[in-house]
């Protein structure tokens, strides 16, 4: 399968430098992360998404995020697009991010939009676990 | 980097092999003025003869390699549309006889398409499940055949796993129930030895580029004694005794013949080099955690192996491995985002079959290929498990079978 160019930049960076790309993990119990993973494995991608959040005003802001995503190199990099899209935003605004906008910064073929359908719900799981725990 | 590697190495032989260098040569004599380029079926000038007599050369070099005779071989355009020929040739022959045929689920696309065609045309098949080691077993085809059964088409060396099917003992079985055996032999001329003259095969497919042939040509063997009757799928002027129409490509023919001859000629040393490989692949993965080789080693040729490595994606792992060139699954059905059928036939779990690479190689794979290989590989999968969910899990001792996945 030939992959757009940012696809495959996306994938190799992160891979090359994962934590440069926020890879990795927080405590799941902590008050302050949410958790959010979606997927299975007998479908061949399972993205793991954590938000590390602080309150600002009336809203809560994203202060640092981990990912970790198993799953073809198109999910990688959703996933890793999500992330940097999400740092620095606040809930309200990080639920408005949809597949769309990941699947067109990353140009991401037809076959594999179910790869940004996959990072949205798992910001949307994130955040709901987040607030839960508030 | 020795200077020697070709990036990215080419370790995908199962999906096609280089042309032999030997055989570019003979083909590229075959084709302008000064060479035999005549058509074998111009029976008016020596232009013609020639053409005829190097086709008849090619075609007893196929012959000579599984042991049969030369009559017996009809030229395709490939394994492809011998399979094709084969399956529904006999099926449309002999369809007052009956109308079920036993296959297999780990059969090429070649194979299992026609048969699906043939459900359409009011025929029953019956698709056998391999044993755990990834080979079809006798106990399974005695246990499927039925008054009405007309054919029984098996491969002869599975292109993902590349374990062997024992033919002899599965033809010796058709032959007493006097039915028809198929098998698909696309992937095993020139690695294992074939002599029909014992077998009891009645039909044989053959590709030219699986074997350091080119494109566009392969053969079917139809066993004359005892004598086995195909309806032609093309027609047209009733080339190869009426069983394939089509003027003969003299040239990709007298290709095949010489790969074929050299098969023949190389084999012995051809399988050396490809098992010191095979060991050297096994002997450098085995530091790697958690991986499964898929099919039986011992019922394997060491042409071709196929390892899941567990908690990273198969395509991701492909894409690590860019300065190798191999394959998850067949190339035929990855443009799909399916999981291998051949590995779910054996019953590996789905997450086993996304993470699986083929790793095929030949007669001009190096040392230095696999090492180099070996070097990128171990890394690749080390970086993907340091990003996979999955394997922090398995880290952490949890079982993924109990997880709820959503």
């Amino acid at each position: 399968m030939a992959y757009s160019k940012k696809v495959v930049e996306k994938f190799e960076n992160t891979l090359n430098e994962p934590k440069k790309f926020n890879v990795g993990r927080f405590n799941p119990s902590d008050l302050d992360v949410g958790t959010g993973m979606v997927g299975a494995p007998a479908c061949g991608d399972v993205m793991k998404l954590q938000i590390k959040c602080e309150p600002k005003g009336n809203s809560h802001v994203i202060k640092d995020v981990k990912f970790k995503t198993y799953g073809c190199g198109s999910a990688i990099a959703s996933s890793s697009e999500l992330v940097e899209m999400l740092i620095g935003k606040t809930l309200e605004e990080a639920k408005e991010i949809k597949n769309k906008d990941i699947a067109n910064a990353l140009e991401l073929p037809p076959i594999k939009i179910h790869c940004s359908v996959l990072a949205e719900d798992s910001i949307k799981q994130a955040i709901d676990d987040y607030e839960a725990k508030q | 980097m020795s200077k020697n590697i070709q990036l990215p190495i080419y370790l995908d032989y199962a999906s096609t092999t280089p042309v032999d260098p030997r055989v570019a040569e003979k083909i590229s004599s075959h084709l302008k003025m000064d060479g035999v380029f005549g058509n074998p079926a111009s029976r008016s000038h020596k232009y013609g003869w020639k053409a005829e007599e190097a086709v008849e050369e090619a075609r007893s070099h196929v012959a000579n390699l599984v042991n049969c005779d030369p009559r017996e071989i009809v030229w395709t355009s490939g394994a492809t549309e011998a399979d094709n020929l084969a399956i529904k040739g006999v099926a449309n022959f002999y369809n007052s006889k009956g109308k079920h045929i036993i296959t297999s689920k780990i059969e090429h696309k070649a194979v299992l398409d026609p048969c699906r065609q043939l459900e359409r045309d009011g025929f029953e098949v019956t698709y056998l499940d391999p044993d755990a080691g990834g080979c079809i077993t006798l106990d399974s085809i005695k246990a499927a055949v039925r008054e009405d059964t007309i054919l029984i088409s098996i491969m002869h060396l599975n292109n993902e796993l590349g374990t062997l099917n024992d033919i002899e003992a599965i033809g010796s079985f058709a032959r007493s129930k006097k039915i028809f055996f198929h098998v698909d032999a696309a992937q095993s001329t020139g690695k294992v030895d074939i002599d029909l003259s014992k077998l009891c095969v009645d039909l044989m497919s053959f590709s030219a580029h699986k074997t350091y042939g080119p494109k566009g040509i392969g053969a079917l063997y139809v066993s004359r004694k005892p004598r086995v009757r195909i309806e032609a799928q093309i027609h047209g002027g009733g080339h190869e005794r009426g069983m394939r129409s089509g003027t003969l490509p003299t040239h990709q023919i007298v290709g095949m013949g010489e790969a074929f001859r050299l098969a023949k000629e190389e084999m012995q040393a051809d399988r050396q080099h490809v098992a010191q490989l095979h060991q050297r692949f096994l002997n450098g993965v085995d530091g790697i955690e958690e991986i499964y080789v898929n099919g039986d080693l011992d019922r394997k040729v060491p042409n071709i192996i196929n390892i899941s490595f567990a908690y990273v994606e198969g395509e991701s792992l492909i894409m690590a491995l860019k300065d190798v060139a191999v394959s998850s699954g067949s190339a035929c059905t990855s443009a799909s985002l399916e999981p291998s059928y051949v590995l779910r036939a054996l019953g590996r779990k789905d997450e086993l079959a996304h993470s699986s690479i083929r790793f095929s190689f030949g007669r001009f794979t190096s040392n230095e290929d696999v090492d180099h290989t070996l070097s990128i590989l171990s890394h690749a999968v080390e970086r993907l498990r340091e990003l996979s969910p999955l394997w922090e899990m398995h880290l952490d001792g949890v079982d993924l079978d109990k997880v709820e996945w959503n």
